[in-house]
């Protein structure tokens, strides 16, 4: 199972690689990926990972691999697979275990100059009201029905208790929640997880930066999305479900195993459950509420930074929220498959849905332009808006990049570079930097990932995901 | 005392292998490398006992539940690891089962914490009843 096998890949384009269809697998796989990226994807287990998808029962078209893939557990980083809902099923390891985690975009009024004598301010600040790190509380100890209510009606309970506006659900995937959720299939273990941390950033990759424009790659789509041009100040948080949403997936991954056992299967982490078998619809609800766990707590945060702003800058007006998307999830969504438009259980593990421009699941003020989709990289280094296509309909499931993606471990990392090292390299560069561990910055530093640069470009260039604006930091805050 | 575990190469999570001369030995060590991930247990005063009790179908899900525990507990009671006592495993009617006492502190004032095991997964995982016994797991860091 985690032996490298040596196998089968044929260039479509450039940019588009195939595993063709052969032994167990029901569909082919696609890798999205330029020469470089892809001679990291084959150093790991990424390629074998994407095949094993492609075996799993009732598969619609391919299984793909985002041009950030790496190998994951079960389903690779940067997978996507859409499945038949009737002879179809749902994996928690096509999730991953952090469930949603996402990325939220606020813009400003500020610029750069606005800004630059209060920026360290402004990070401490921040770093302040934002709990951050391993072992910090987040807001006041919750009951365990106030836990539930959150579970049921994510970031639409942060704004009713005074945690943002309607604005922000509007501009949040799913409008900040998914109705399918019921807390009553999540285990006391995950709600005993969950009730400490709402409200916190954690730790590992996740963090919270303030950022400039740095280039504008399409004014149009930029100036409706709320982008007014270079040097704008923007903040962007990336964060997930916390220890409740990798209790979900522990929980669900044991009972699908008690249940269906774990014969036949290349990989334990690719156990699954049909769609429409109790356990599958109890994993789907459960892992919504986790989604709605996340939501929540990207309101809470973004709501901490603009009292933050409000307080530091004097006012926080014209904070919009451009948007808020997932990365770990699987949803029910109608896409057209050899011309029949059909309902599918898309399953997204570090991947951005990029809806293109029409869809209703689009808020009304982007509908006819496209999903703003939104693209971190790793600490220090730029990020990026796209715009959905109308393209990765028929591409990817309408679905790309997520991030820059893991190439050294966290080990080697370690062994390579000093937090306080980093935190000085990035401070010439004029990037202030907060952490609640350095050995968290070390194992973060940007040579331990791929270039999202390039990822982006091939996103672009195959075009399940166009550029609209390039962001780089200022002022980062990590985990 | 031999080597008790040791930490490998993974692109983007924790792998590492646990030794000992039984399976019981490997199981308290691999717990002991998940800790060591998170603060030095060695720092950590011996101030209160923990039972843990566990099951699991095969060894694979049993080390994964009881691992599982060291987060668990961690997060929600706020226990520092610092070693492991008295750990038995037994065949159970279904699988196997589990018994050990946690040996640590919950005063989390008091220690430095450097990093966050949030799952533990079975990606990778070996368990090689040889000699020395080697459990290999990848966690979720």
């Amino acid at each position: 199972m985690s032996e490298r096998v040596l196998m089968e890949l044929r260039k479509i384009t450039d940019l588009i690689w195939e595993i063709p269809k052969q032994a167990d697998m029901r569909v082919p796989a696609i890798v999205y990926a330029s020469s470089r990226l892809l001679e990291s994807v084959k150093k790991d287990l990424t390629l074998q990972q994407a095949r094993n998808v492609a075996c799993l029962p009732g598969i619609q078209r391919m299984s793909y691999v985002m041009p950030d893939g790496h190998q994951g557990y079960g389903f690779p980083i940067g997978g996507v697979a859409a499945f038949d809902m009737d002879e179809g099923i749902i994996s928690p390891g096509g999730v991953g275990y952090d469930i949603n985690c996402g990325v939220r975009l606020l813009r400003t009024d500020f610029n750069e100059q606005d800004i630059a004598a209060r920026r360290k301010e402004l990070l401490a600040e921040i770093f302040k009201e934002v709990p951050a790190g391993v072992g910090k509380g987040g807001i006041t100890r919750l009951s365990r029905s106030v836990l539930k209510d959150i579970l049921t009606r994510g970031a639409e309970w942060a704004v009713e208790n005074g945690y943002g506006t309607r604005d922000d659900l509007l501009m949040t995937e799913e409008g900040g929640r998914m109705i399918e959720a019921d807390p009553a299939h999540v285990s006391d273990r995950a709600l005993e997880r969950g009730i400490p941390q709402l409200g916190t950033l954690g730790a590992g990759n996740h963090f919270l930066e303030i950022q400039k424009v740095s280039h504008v790659y399409d004014q149009d789509l930029a100036r409706v999305f709320g982008l007014s041009g270079v040097g704008q100040v923007m903040v962007m948080i990336h964060c997930g479900s916390r220890g409740l949403g990798h209790q979900v997936a522990s929980d669900y991954i044991e009972l699908m195993e008690n249940k269906l056992g774990t014969k036949g299967l290349p990989d334990r982490e690719l156990i699954h459950a049909p769609i429409r078998s109790p356990l599958g619809q109890q994993y789907y609800r459960s892992m919504c509420a986790a989604v709605n766990y996340a939501f929540a707590n990207r309101q809470l945060i973004a709501h901490w930074v603009r009292d933050v702003f409000a307080k530091v800058m004097g006012s926080a007006k014209g904070m919009r929220q451009v948007y808020d998307v997932c990365h770990n999830v699987a949803k029910f969504e109608k896409h057209t498959i050899a011309g029949e438009a059909r309902e599918v259980c898309v399953h997204r593990k570090g991947a951005t849905r990029s809806f293109g421009p029409g869809r209703r699941e689009i808020p009304e003020a982007y509908r006819a332009k496209g999903q703003p989709v939104i693209i971190p990289g790793s600490m220090g280094t730029a990020s990026y808006l796209l715009v959905g296509t109308a393209g990765a309909e028929e591409l990817s499931f309408s679905s790309t990049a997520h991030g820059a993606g893991r190439v050294m471990s966290r080990h080697e990392a370690l062994r390579r570079f000093r937090g306080e090292q980093i935190r000085d390299e990035l401070q010439k560069k004029g990037i202030e930097l907060r952490s609640a561990s350095w050995k968290g910055v070390a194992e973060e530093a940007a040579a331990a990932y791929k270039d999202v640069d390039e990822v982006v470009r091939v996103s672009h260039e195959v075009g399940i995901g166009r550029l609209v604006a390039r962001v780089v930091p200022v002022g980062v805050m990590k985990g | 005392m031999s080597e008790r575990f040791r930490f490998l190469d993974h692109t983007s999570d924790a792998k590492f292998q646990a030794y000992g001369r039984t399976l019981e030995e490997a199981f308290a060590n691999a717990a002991l490398a998940t800790v060591s991930l998170m603060w030095d247990p060695a720092a950590v005063e011996k101030m209160l006992d923990h039972p843990v009790a566990v099951q699991g179908r095969d060894l694979e899900q049993l080390l994964v539940r009881f691992l599982g525990e060291v987060i668990y507990l961690f997060e929600t009671r706020s226990l520092f690891v610092a070693a492991v006592d008295d750990l038995k495993i037994e065949k159970a009617t279904e699988g196997f089962r589990l018994r050990a006492v946690f040996r640590g502190d919950d005063r989390p004032a008091r220690y430095a914490i450097f990093g966050h095991v949030k799952a533990v997964t079975y990606n990778e995982m070996r368990i090689d009843q040889g000699c020395p016994v080697t459990v290999q797991v990848v966690v979720d860091v």
